[in-house]
């Protein structure tokens, strides 16, 4: 079996959000990469099918060389190889018509994501790259096995959850629950060593199209200062509430 | 030509996202000097709900083979009715499995998460969230053809009553990839992302043993429970109920937040809150820096005797 993991390269978590002074684009400035946490999931359960099944494990990534560090992390994972599509990703169109392009020939029976980036959020490129390649999408993820041609899934729906059976080749999207944060792979220094080595193919975009483009940004606005109530006093914060914010 | 969306319902009954995605699409309609037809999957629920909200048509799919959800047959189905240049979705989870299949589909750009009405029709340019929740991005779109997603308490449910006209259309599109095998819908309990109040807690709570209070409190507003990511990753509650980055965001009216510090990761998913409540007994929790109202004190104290006061208000 042929898995395809699709991995952002995206801001830290801890990472503060700023923007450039004419507020046109993402400050880059002293932040630190990592593997979207919600790509992490899927890696880690590729490599659990790598594991039980004897699976192969590719890496795919959208970025210029910076993401590079990124893609050696998955391969000291347990990825077997990867590509990286050499392209500064403007959207989720063009990235997901990238992803599809390599997808195409690859032979691949089942394409893993995360649901979204921590990043731009836009939960978009599964879905397309599903349709770009005419196979089923099963969203939300958190559950996966693979017995043969079929795959079983669990997807969270509001409120509840489905199981699904979903012929292959598939696009699952994960999320938290994929796999267990527990079982989230740190890598040990034979991984860091091995992943030295391991081919990560460059490969150049297929296109420049895009369709929606981020022409600025806001940082979220303070918030006033808080109001403190005495904990002897709680009527005072249900009358706030109830009265001034008109909550309750 | 129309303006659409997508009315989302669950075993045929109107979702609260849905109200919201048409009052949305109406102001869209309103802009553009257009119309709202609102389409739906095999629900049972009257259209005068939708008419309420602004919807002038509301087609009615009906087709047998999409009983079950399959983000690649419904969006076949939206697509073949649905052939205006404006589509407005939920940011729920099936809305947002359909939504980038369509667009693939019709050639059309996706915009999700959106937060307000568009700032400009033409180009499309319209304010969404972006980093968790950290941000906001303008986005513009070009493409003859738009297809949105409304990320669920930002716009609002609006009543805008309309005489409206309903339509059936039978279909049946073809649905052999994914087959449904379960369907577990917790009954009774409120869905996170559309409850307008949420009580949270965390690792102040010591155990999950005491989460019967977090739990009764909400029960007294009305609330949804949630917990931050220390408190799902040790298993105290489900990994459903952490809100943050790598959880849900939500934006609900009121969020009150019990014994959770406030790191960054936890703030993303919940800043668009409205009003921001934060009980810690420690005073320096960074929370309190984003809260709006605050109280420094034991939470095993103040919960219960809060929900007392509450009860009494609303008795």
């Amino acid at each position: 079996m042929k898995i395809l993991v699709c991995i952002s390269s995206v801001p830290d978590t801890t990472s503060k959000i700023n923007f450039t002074a004419d507020k046109s684009a993402f400050d880059k400035n002293g932040i630190q990469w990592v593997i979207n946490p919600l790509d992490e999931f899927a890696l880690t359960k590729a490599i659990k099918l790598q594991e039980s099944q004897g699976a192969t494990v590719t890496v795919i990534n959208v970025g210029d060389a910076v993401t590079e560090p990124v893609i050696r992390k998955a391969l000291a994972i347990g990825a077997n190889d990867a590509v990286r599509v050499n392209l500064d990703p403007k959207d989720s169109y063009s990235t997901a018509k990238e992803i599809a392009a390599v997808a195409q020939n690859g032979g691949y029976d089942l394409i893993l994501c995360g649901k979204e980036s921590i990043d731009y959020n836009g939960g978009s490129v599964p879905g397309m790259v599903a349709q770009l390649l005419n196979q089923p999408f099963v969203n939300a993820s958190v559950g996966l096995d693979v017995n043969g041609s079929e795959a079983t899934a669990v997807r969270e729906i509001e409120g509840g959850k489905e199981t699904i059976s979903v012929k292959l080749p598939a696009v699952i999207a994960g999320q938290k629950g994929l796999v267990d944060e527990k079982d989230l792979i740190i890598p040990n220094m034979r991984g860091i060593m091995s992943a030295r080595t391991k081919p990560l193919q460059v490969v150049e975009p297929t296109s420049s199209d895009v369709k929606v483009q981020g022409v600025s940004y806001d940082s979220v606005p303070p918030r006033a200062a808080v109001k403190l109530v005495s904990p002897d006093n709680l009527d005072e914060l249900v009358r706030l509430l109830h009265e001034e914010a008109k909550v309750i | 030509m129309a303006v659409f969306v997508y009315a989302e319902n669950i075993n045929g009954v109107y979702k609260k996202a849905a109200f919201e995605a048409v009052s949305y699409a109406k102001a869209v309609a309103d802009q553009a000097g257009e119309t709202v037809t609102a389409i739906s999957v095999n629900p049972t629920d009257s259209s005068d709900l939708l008419y309420k909200y602004g919807a002038s048509n509301v087609i009615n799919i009906k087709d047998e083979g999409l009983k079950s959800f399959s983000a690649k047959a419904y969006a076949q189905a939206v697509s073949e009715v649905a052939n205006g240049n404006i589509i407005v979705f939920p940011h729920t989870t099936d809305a947002s499995s359909i939504a980038p299949m369509l667009a693939i589909m019709n050639g059309h750009s996706l915009i999700t998460n959106t937060l307000a009405a568009p700032e400009s029709l033409s180009p499309f340019q319209v304010k969404r969230k972006a980093f968790s929740g950290k941000g906001f991005m303008h986005a513009k779109s070009e493409a003859p053809g738009v297809i949105l997603t409304v990320s669920q308490n930002a716009f609002g449910v609006k009543e805008n009553v309309v005489s409206g006209s309903e339509e059936v259309k039978n279909l049946s599109v073809a649905n052999e990839d994914t087959k449904v095998i379960s369907h577990e819908q917790s009954s009774g309990k409120l869905d996170l992302k559309e409850a307008e109040i949420v009580v949270s807690a965390g690792r102040g709570l010591k155990g999950p043993e005491n989460w019967g209070m977090v739990e009764e409190l909400a029960n007294v507003l009305g609330a949804a429970t949630a917990c931050s990511k220390p408190v799902s990753d040790i298993g105290w509650r489900p990994h459903t109920e952490h809100v943050g980055q790598t959880g849900k965001a939500i934006s609900p009216n009121l969020y009150i937040a019990i014994g959770i510090s406030g790191a960054i990761q936890h703030l993303a998913g919940v800043n668009s809150s409205k009003t921001i409540v934060v009980i810690n007994s420690d005073a320096e929790a960074p929370f309190f820096k984003s809260a709006d109202y605050g109280v420094v004190g034991d939470a095993f104290q103040i919960i219960p005797a809060l929900t007392e006061k509450i009860k009494a208000i609303r008795g």
